[in-house]
């Protein structure tokens, strides 16, 4: 057998009928996440057409992106006050009823971020094929599945027939070699990779991250790389799993017990890239060089070591790429050659499905414990779903960060996406944990810094942003 | 859906690179569970102030641009988040191609599923169509898609990629979705072959 990398495994073992002559691959779906965003006009179309879903046993439905994150009422419910995110949600109630799906409603204890969930649950396992309609479902390919987002139309297909439509993507090996120092994190990672290959460089490609600084990284690191692949283009990510994978995915609600665990492990144990697989492109990265990252433009992909200055437009050579330039820094309001280092924030947003599970809450809590936020600066901590919020409670850290200032919130994407009533006014500054710095993401006229957990607490403490590794050395 | 053939349309000159679906539609207009009404929020926080008054700058707003149907972004158009809300919003403004250098992936298969077609074409000819839409907002190019090709005022005919499975279905107007209900025996048989991975109903 000739070698073959982790994606045309799982690719290959999907194949309902293989492409060729124009015609596209039928792959088949083990996972399909749904949320109330991009399904409704997907069920309109099932029902126009008098279809079933086909697969509801392998399709799970859930609250995150219209669903405000404000507090309980004495009365325990969630107030969802925007009347048109409460249709929305009374739509996907009925949808999930109406075709057999399984939802997890807001409020409810499972509830939660759709890419947060997945890997909670145990849903989300080694060699399988996801999707959801949601781009950053490139998160749950952490664990060696391949997972993309899709469109409504393409929700469509796999309610009805539990497949897609696929033509085949290339391969990119991305390596990260080496270590990371202290107060260096997994987002700092994919913010250097994406930084180094441009918002569109990872296009029609597959990424498997790979090397010796992946190898070291929590599952929750990987997700937060997976996650962002892509911001670098790439619709999926992917990390061969090994003992970190199966020691995480063990004991969850939905993983295999007893004999069965057993089996799965076996078969998840031949699903590692070969050696001597080839991939059609690779990148490279040391992690030892590495510095805590910062964007400050208007996509991911304009990001620097958060010790360097703003980058000067008359020193880029391509003509499209100067004009963006300017237009990014007009819109952030920043002067080329300025430092990020000592900038003041309005806003500290500490969530979203890149960085809002229970590992981040905790590099946040380290660093935040017995401090205060600056004043005058909002900082929002915004679990990624119930059980996150439940663990983080029994951890004690919603009282370090209630205690410190910040707000602590209910679960859902809350400012990542500005549709839930948490956003930024115009004009205001946030460092933010979360994937997308474009123009207006989190609130019209509102401007971006994306970080990672540890450089959004060390800036709620100064107010200004702070590069987080004195903090953690100062602790170690 | 309307099949597609060969249309002719004038061009509105949109040169930015990385053009991300958020601008094209913001979240803020996605809590809406049909398709009516995206188109005139597209671009929305481009094309309007504040207050709702158009931007006078952006080029949809410029009456010499006003019923152009074929958008000329920069490279790498659509990028960012899935939301089919931003073909939807397009094609709700009156687009029926975008050309770029190329697309971001969920975007195009997007385009593709609703007949928006997106036209690759090279860096060349892309800098041309802009600098040709952008001196005479008259220029009007022609789109046949059954031979794949973009006819400029000059009469040079460029050809560009798209899937033969795609094509055939816009040609005749009919959605995917067929094609897959029809492989009924064959998904049937893979999931006899492939038992269950997962049960979310446990
Ligand atoms: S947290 Fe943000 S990026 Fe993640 S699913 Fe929600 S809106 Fe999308």
């Amino acid at each position: 057998m000739t070698a073959q990398t982790l994606f045309e495994k799982v690719w290959n073992q999907h194949i309902v009928q293989p492409g060729g002559e124009g015609l596209p691959a039928v792959l088949y779906i083990d996972l399909h996440l749904v949320h109330e965003v991009t399904s409704p006009q997907a069920f309109t179309l099932l029902r126009e057409k008098g279809l079933k879903v086909r697969r509801p046993d392998k399709t799970l439905a859930t609250m995150d992106h219209s669903t405000p994150t404000t507090p309980r009422g004495i009365d325990g419910v969630i107030p969802v006050t925007d009347a048109q995110a409460a249709a929305q949600l009374e739509v996907m109630r009925k949808n999930a009823a109406d075709f057999g799906i399984p939802l997890y409603d807001l409020g409810t204890r499972n509830q939660g971020i759709v890419h947060v969930i997945g890997p909670e649950q145990g849903l989300t396992q080694p060699g399988m094929t996801i999707v959801c309609g949601d781009s950053h479902t490139s998160t749950h390919g952490a664990f060696g599945a391949l997972a993309f987002g899709i469109g409504t139309s393409e929700v469509a297909h796999v309610l009805a027939t539990q497949c897609l439509l696929q033509y085949k993507p290339k391969t990119m090996a991305v390596r990260v070699d080496g270590r990371l120092h202290p107060g260096v994190t997994a987002k700092d990672i994919i913010l250097a990779i994406i930084a180094k290959i441009g918002v569109g460089g990872g296009t029609g490609y597959v990424f498997e991250y790979m090397g010796e600084a992946i190898r070291a990284l929590s599952m929750e690191g990987r997700m937060t790389i997976c996650n962002m692949s892509i911001e670098g283009g790439a619709r999926a990510g992917m990390v061969s799993p090994d003992e970190t994978t199966f020691e995480w995915v063990a004991g969850r609600p939905y993983a295999p017990k007893g004999a069965d665990w057993d089996r799965a492990l076996a078969r998840w144990r031949t699903l590692p890239t070969d050696d001597g697989a080839v991939f059609d492109n690779e990148v490279v990265l040391d992690a030892d060089q590495l510095t805590p990252m910062i964007t400050y433009g208007t996509n991911p992909g304009m990001g620097m070591p958060i010790t360097a200055t703003v980058p000067d437009p008359d020193q880029v050579g391509d003509v499209s790429a100067k004009m963006a330039l300017d237009k990014a820094l007009k819109y952030m309001d920043l002067q080329p050659g300025q430092p990020l280092l000592g900038k003041p924030v309005d806003v500290v947003f500490i969530g979203s499905c890149t960085n809002s599970r229970i590992g981040d809450l905790r590099e946040a809590a380290r660093l935040m414990r017995g401090r205060k936020v600056a004043d005058g600066v909002r900082v929002m901590v915004v679990p990624g779903s119930q059980q996150v919020k439940a663990q983080a409670e029994a951890e004690g850290l919603d009282r370090i960060f209630k205690e410190a200032g910040a707000e602590w919130r209910e679960a859902g994407c809350s400012m990542c996406i500005a549709m839930n009533g948490d956003q930024l006014a115009p004009g205001q500054y946030a460092i933010s944990t979360s994937n997308r710095n474009f123009e207006g993401r989190q609130g019209k006229g509102g401007r971006t810094f994306l970080a990672s957990p540890l450089t959004a607490a060390a800036t709620a403490i100064n107010g200004v942003i702070t590069d987080p590794r004195q903090l953690v050395l100062e602790m170690a | 859906m309307e099949p597609i053939r060969k249309f002719s349309g004038r061009l509105v000159p949109l040169p930015i690179n990385d053009i991300d679906t958020d601008q094209i539609i913001p979240a803020r207009y996605l809590k809406v569970t049909d398709k009516a009404g995206l188109g005139a929020a597209c671009f929305t926080d481009w094309r309007y102030e504040a207050d709702g008054t158009p931007k006078p700058d952006f080029i949809m707003n410029q009456p010499e641009y006003q019923g152009g149907t074929i958008l000329i972004g920069g490279h790498n158009f659509g990028c960012g988040s899935s939301r089919e809300h931003a073909p939807w919003a397009l094609m709700g403004a009156g687009f029926k191609a975008v050309i770029s250098t190329y697309f971001a992936d969920i975007f195009r298969n997007n385009a593709l599923k609703n007949g928006l077609l997106p036209i690759v074409v090279d860096e060349a000819t892309h800098r041309q169509l802009i600098s040709l839409a952008q001196e005479d907002p008259q220029t009007q190019v022609t789109v046949d898609l059954a031979t794949q090709t973009l006819t400029l005022p000059d009469g040079r005919a460029v050809t560009f990629p798209i899937d033969a499975f795609s094509k055939e279905c816009l040609l005749k107007g009919v959605d995917q979705l067929g094609f897959l209900l029809d492989l009924e025996a064959e998904i049937a048989h893979y999931e006899r072959e492939n038992p269950a991975r997962v049960n979310t109903l446990g």
